[in-house]
């Protein structure tokens, strides 16, 4: 069975292990399964050793060790690493080396983790099954033939795999939560303003959030622990104390009142029976742990695909007209001004995907449609945060499913942009409305791993974490099987 | 199918972005199925509702205004696609 953080930790702190043996296991893994899986967009080798050897000396001399001392990590391609190419999965920052590192990478490698790589990713994380990235997709290492989700495909695949127990993703409708679901990890969006995004390449400012992508729940309230806080360079974190995560963790649900969301459950029971029953036995896994069902009402969370689909392509047209091949990135420039430059280079730095939400955003703001679009979704916006207010009045945690389906094959949906919008119906909501939520390993459908997500209130990822470990260590859903992807490099 | 109410070329030169005919009109049909989505939207009364433009509990943060370290110039002009001395250099702007 593959080895935790924590595990890793200890052993390293027992000096049963060494960081350096700990990163050339990480390595060797996932170069084996690079062909299988293509996780990665990048290894760092040499940025993971000398960082193994740092923590070594430390172990040697008797000096304190951070709390993620020795862990091999992977991190999402959309992170800036100092000094490392940083592409977000696409041709226009295929060369694009960063010359600082994100804040919530700098407060990793500080608490002593070794980043092994960058993982791939859909472009500009717009995509639900990796396959958006101008580098070729990603496999699942539960079905090869399958998606391993997106965008944070690349990280979701390479922990499913065992290669890494952590690794770092950024969600903005859903990007960590279901490819976690599909890969059979842990994955928790933190409330909005929780992370820093300071490094972080922007997709739609107001949504963005990085976090923790697990094998188990104790790595992910470790790692929040981590990466969480205010931070000077970025103004819309917030400024509220980080409480010590694993402390939190618990395993009964006494006292803990559970809503389940009437909506959901009828949207579910529609669309897959099979799922509509897996998330129903967790649910009653909840109750014999101690927790009291609710029901509870998100009467608007059924225009939150459609709202969605006008805030993030308008944030994300903002956001990417830095994007013109004057200062840093690819230039097309051929013969002609600098706007000829602009269009050439945006025409042949963006693939298909970005290059739609650019234009549908770019319309949704301008003139004469803003009122109708842009304005219109941001009251919906309003309506879909004030249901959580509400439902919040009668629980402390909302258990509801992360995805409608296991994994989708390589190709099925590449065609319909709008059935791969649709496997975000039950991420985005909390997204929209900036509540904390995160998908853990609840059993199997069709022999592919499925996802069970709770959410909490604004900053009470504590109570969160607590319920998913409570429901986790009576479980143990993501143990009972193992993944498919084989070192020789063929499937079992 | 809902009616696409995008004008794909102008919306286009607005985004700086040039797309073939094969684009625009894969675009368009694309676009076809998400507008029945979004129409939906227009059924909801929400003239009373405020809008949300961010969910955090945060107005105007100020900071004191004191220099602290950022990148150096060189540093900034590492990834230049084109540049000459101090400076981005970029094709005509002015005539």
């Amino acid at each position: 069975m593959s080895k935790t953080g924590h595990e890793i930790r200890d052993a390293i702190a027992r000096k049963e292990l060494s960081a350096v043996e700990a990163a050339e296991t990480a390595l060797a893994q996932a170069q084996s399964f690079e062909p299988q899986l293509h996780a990665y967009i990048r290894l760092l080798p040499e940025r993971a050793m000398t960082k193994a050897r740092e923590v070594d000396a430390r172990v040697k001399s008797g000096q304190s060790l951070g709390p993620l001392a020795g862990v091999p990590i992977a991190v999402k391609d959309i992170f800036c690493v100092d000094g490392e190419i940083t592409t977000a999965g696409s041709k226009i920052l295929e060369n694009f080396r960063a010359p600082y590192s994100a804040t919530v990478v700098q407060k990793l490698e500080e608490a002593g983790a070794l980043i092994i790589g960058k993982t791939n990713m859909d472009e500009f994380a717009m995509g639900s099954s990796c396959e958006n990235s101008a580098f070729g997709p990603t496999h699942n290492p539960w079905d090869l033939e399958g998606v391993p989700g997106g965008s944070s495909g690349g990280s979701a695949s390479t922990v499913g795999a065992g290669t890494v127990p952590i690794g770092l993703g950024t969600d903005t409708g859903g990007s960590i939560r279901e490819p976690a679901s599909f890969c059979n990890i842990v994955g928790v969006k933190p409330t909005y303003g929780r992370v820093s995004r300071y490094g972080m390449i922007a997709f739609a400012s107001s949504l963005d959030q990085a976090g923790p992508m697990t094998l188990d729940v104790r790595d992910s309230a470790q790692t929040l622990s981590v990466i969480a806080g205010h931070d000077p360079m970025d103004s819309t974190s917030v400024n509220v104390p980080v409480p010590d995560y694993v402390a939190a963790l618990r395993t009964d649900l006494r006292d803990v009142r559970v809503g389940i969301v009437s909506e959901f459950e009828t949207e579910i029971g529609k669309t897959d029976p099979d799922m509509a029953a897996l998330y129903k036995a967790a649910y009653k896994d909840l109750e014999r742990l101690g927790a009291r069902l609710v029901d509870v009402h998100l009467p608007h969370a059924r225009y939150g695909l459609a709202t969605y689909y006008l805030i993030a392509p308008a944030e994300c047209s903002s956001n990417l007209a830095r994007y013109d091949g004057a200062r840093y990135g690819r230039r097309v420039s051929g013969d002609g001004d600098v706007y000829a430059m602009f269009e050439r280079t945006r025409a042949a730095g963006f693939g298909d995907e970005v290059k739609r939400r650019i234009i549908l955003g770019t319309y949704a703001l301008s003139a004469g449609y803003y009122d109708a679009y842009y304005g219109r979704a941001q009251k919906i916006r309003t309506l879909i945060k004030k249901d959580f207010d509400d439902a919040f009045a009668l629980c402390d945690v909302i258990a509801c499913p992360s995805v409608s389906t296991p994994a989708f094959e390589l190709g099925a949906k590449t065609q319909d942009p709008v059935a791969m919008y649709l496997m975000d119906y039950f991420t985005i909501p909390m997204s929209l409305a900036g509540v904390p939520a995160l998908s853990v390993p609840a059993g199997y459908v069709r022999d592919l791993p499925v996802g069970l997500q709770i959410v909490a209130r604004a900053f009470e990822e504590a109570q969160m974490l607590g319920v998913a470990h409570a429901y986790e260590q009576a479980t143990h859903h993501a143990n009972l099987r193992t993944p498919v992807v084989t070192l020789s490099g063929r499937a079992s | 199918m809902a009616e696409v109410p995008i004008d794909i070329d102008h919306v286009a030169r607005l985004a700086r972005i040039t797309l073939t005919k094969e684009e625009a009109s894969r675009f368009s049909s694309q676009f076809a199925r998400l507008f029945e989505f979004i129409g939906e939207l227009q059924a909801l009364d929400v003239s009373q509702i405020p809008a949300t433009a961010q969910v955090i509990p945060l107005t105007n943060v100020l900071r004191e205004d004191e220099v602290t370290p950022c990148l150096s110039r060189d540093v900034a002009l590492e990834n230049a696609p084109d540049k000459e001395g101090p400076y981005f250099k970029t094709p005509r702007i002015l005539e």
